[in-house]
């Protein structure tokens, strides 16, 4: 049985005592989008700015538990000033991580679907550096939506920014 | 804070032992279920009964004219009857509506009355502690007639503040509110309520699914017009609820789902719906459940609900002392803690800094069971002022020694967040 040194491993408590990349950014020239988790009622609110297809500032705000807000912490600190191709194919192996591979429920085979149109790409769990740390996340099926709060909310403001979606309040 | 009230006389061993989920091991410790505000344990009798059922009796009810279909639907009205005079309904044959859970008996309410009885222009009345079970449907039939929502407020002390009554029941044409918080444990003094309601031609809709199984309802006393409960938070299966209403408000109403068995007579051009309470049963019933659902009652009046409303009291005041006395600060209770007689066995907390997501995991490594988040109370959460709260809730099976488990996990968590 998973223990809890699984679940809390001590960089994840690290990024949750210490959040990186904390605060709001201008909306505009700033994107700001939302993110709940009906479970728990965690917020997280994600700030971005994108300036020439690279993700030049990102800000974390909102509440939750240590996993939500760690892994929020973990993924500012990843994907700040990367290209917005490489932070979608972070987000693309991070959620693959983050699927429950023994019970396919879906991840999985979304991201084997990707593959068959060969836009994925997946990066290995090993090539995640520190993200790899909240691996332990998937052995605790109902706090995997915590985890994956912030990447969801950065998906969307990704997609929102490319398709001119106005940024919400 | 005071603790006057006796703790219950509750022989919590001997009845502990008979619920068969409580005695295994939860991460090889004793599994400790602190959940029963969302829900109960079943005990062996109400198991026994209903797989008794299952093992000679099964049949449709109301359909077959063989033994056992009669046998079956003889057990499924007796569970009919036996609900009803549980909670002193005045006409427990046709008065009492069994649905698939207190949601749906309150989902019921809001389409059946509210989108036919309810006249236009009439206001709905709500309270800030209402379980969304008693705020959506009423969202969603405003959304569609118009009506307008307003919500009696919840005071510092945790209690409802009827300051404003006066002015907020003016215009109103039903009342949704619960008989006890879910979230703060406060058990509603609903008589100032269904007097104001009453004065103005409103009629009552009481949510009963917590305080029924703490401390049992008597609705020809407590004057409300209809009352939703549910049988999986008393000892009771799941996927059976109820809805008690008054037989002229019941007999008024037009059917709810339609199907087979709500019918008198089917016609290719329409139908004329069955007598109550039948009307508003539509498919087959929850059989099985029923007397699953009869047997918790059975159970619960074998122990005494004065008793279990004395344990509960006794059990959250200890709850209480223990937990202020060894966590001092770090222990932020949400609900009333003077006088505990008007609250129940329900116990909302926050703990030093940590987020209750991350308690109830290390509380789980302990083998110890609660909720946390926002407990179905998104609109009481925000009234608080948090985003989730670590709720520690009491039943028939939970004693003195759980109590104290708990407060030795919290010094766990403390230890482990550091």
């Amino acid at each position: 049985m998973a223990g809890l040194e699984d679940l809390y491993r001590e960089i994840i408590l690290d990024h949750y005592r210490s959040p990186r990349n904390r605060g709001e950014l201008p909306v505009p020239p700033a994107h700001r989008v939302e993110g709940f988790n009906p479970l728990c009622g965690d917020e997280v609110v994600v700030y971005l700015e994108v300036n020439d297809g690279t993700l030049t500032d990102l800000r974390i705000a909102g509440q939750g538990c240590s996993i939500s807000q760690s892994s929020a912490s973990m993924m500012s600190a990843t994907v700040k000033g990367r290209p917005v191709e490489e932070a979608r194919k972070l987000i693309r192996s991070f959620k693959a991580m983050m699927s429950i591979r023994e019970q396919s429920l879906g991840g999985e085979e979304e991201a084997e679907e990707a593959d068959a149109r060969g836009e994925a790409e997946i990066m290995r769990p090993e090539d995640l550096g520190e993200l790899a740390a909240l691996q332990g996340v998937v052995k605790f099926p109902v706090r995997i939506k915590c985890a994956t709060l912030s990447w969801n909310a950065l998906a969307q403001g990704l997609d929102e920014i490319a398709a001119g979606v106005p940024s919400s309040d | 804070m005071t603790s006057t009230v006796e703790a219950g006389r509750l022989e919590v061993a001997a009845l502990r032992k008979q619920f068969p989920l409580l005695q295994q091991l939860s991460h090889g410790k004793r599994l400790i279920y602190l959940d029963s505000a969302a829900s109960s344990q079943r005990p062996r009798a109400v198991l026994d009964a209903m797989d008794h059922y299952y093992e000679t009796t099964h049949a449709n009810v109301h359909r077959g004219v063989y033994a056992i279909a009669e046998e079956a639907t003889r057990q499924f009205e007796m569970a009919r009857r036996a609900t009803g005079r549980f909670i002193n309904a005045p006409r427990p044959d046709v008065e009492i509506v069994f649905t698939k859970n207190a949601t749906e008996a309150l989902n019921l309410v809001a389409h059946s009355y509210g989108r036919h009885l309810l006249p236009k222009g009439k206001a709905i009345l709500l309270t800030e502690l209402e379980h969304h079970a008693n705020i959506v449907p009423w969202l969603m039939l405003a959304a569609e007639s118009g009506a307008e929502l307003r919500y009696i407020p919840v005071g510092e002390d945790y209690r409802l503040d009827l300051s404003e009554l006066d002015r907020l029941i003016d215009g109103v044409g039903l009342v949704g509110v619960s008989c006890m918080s879910n979230v703060l444990g406060t058990v509603i003094d609903l008589g100032p309520v269904v007097e104001a309601a009453h004065a103005v031609g409103a009629v009552v809709v009481a949510d009963g699914s917590q305080l029924v199984p703490q401390r049992g309802v008597d609705v020809s006393a407590l004057g409300v017009d209809f009352l939703a409960f549910t049988g999986h938070k008393m000892l009771g299966p799941t996927g059976i609820g109820v809805l008690w209403g008054r037989e002229d408000l019941l007999e008024r109403m037009p059917p709810f789902l339609g199907g087979g068995e709500m019918i008198r007579d089917v016609r290719l051009d329409g139908f004329v719906p069955n007598d109550l309470p039948w009307k508003f049963e539509a498919g087959t019933p929850p059989i099985a459940e029923a007397i699953g659902l009869h047997a918790a009652i059975g159970f619960l009046e074998s122990v005494g609900m004065e008793k279990i409303a004395a344990h509960e009291i006794g059990l959250t005041a200890r709850a209480i002392e223990l937990l202020t006395d060894r966590h001092g600060d770090d222990l932020q209770i949400f609900g009333p803690t003077d006088d505990l007689t008007a609250r129940g066995g329900v116990l909302s907390f926050g703990f030093r800094d940590l987020h209750a997501h991350d308690l109830a995991q290390v509380l789980d490594a302990e083998g110890i069971c609660i909720r946390a988040g926002h407990h179905c109370a998104k609109p009481l959460m925000r009234r608080l002022g948090v985003t989730a709260t670590a709720r520690a809730s009491f039943y028939v099976y939970n004693g003195e020694d759980d109590i104290a488990a708990l407060s030795d996990a919290l010094d766990v968590a403390a230890a482990f967040f550091g």
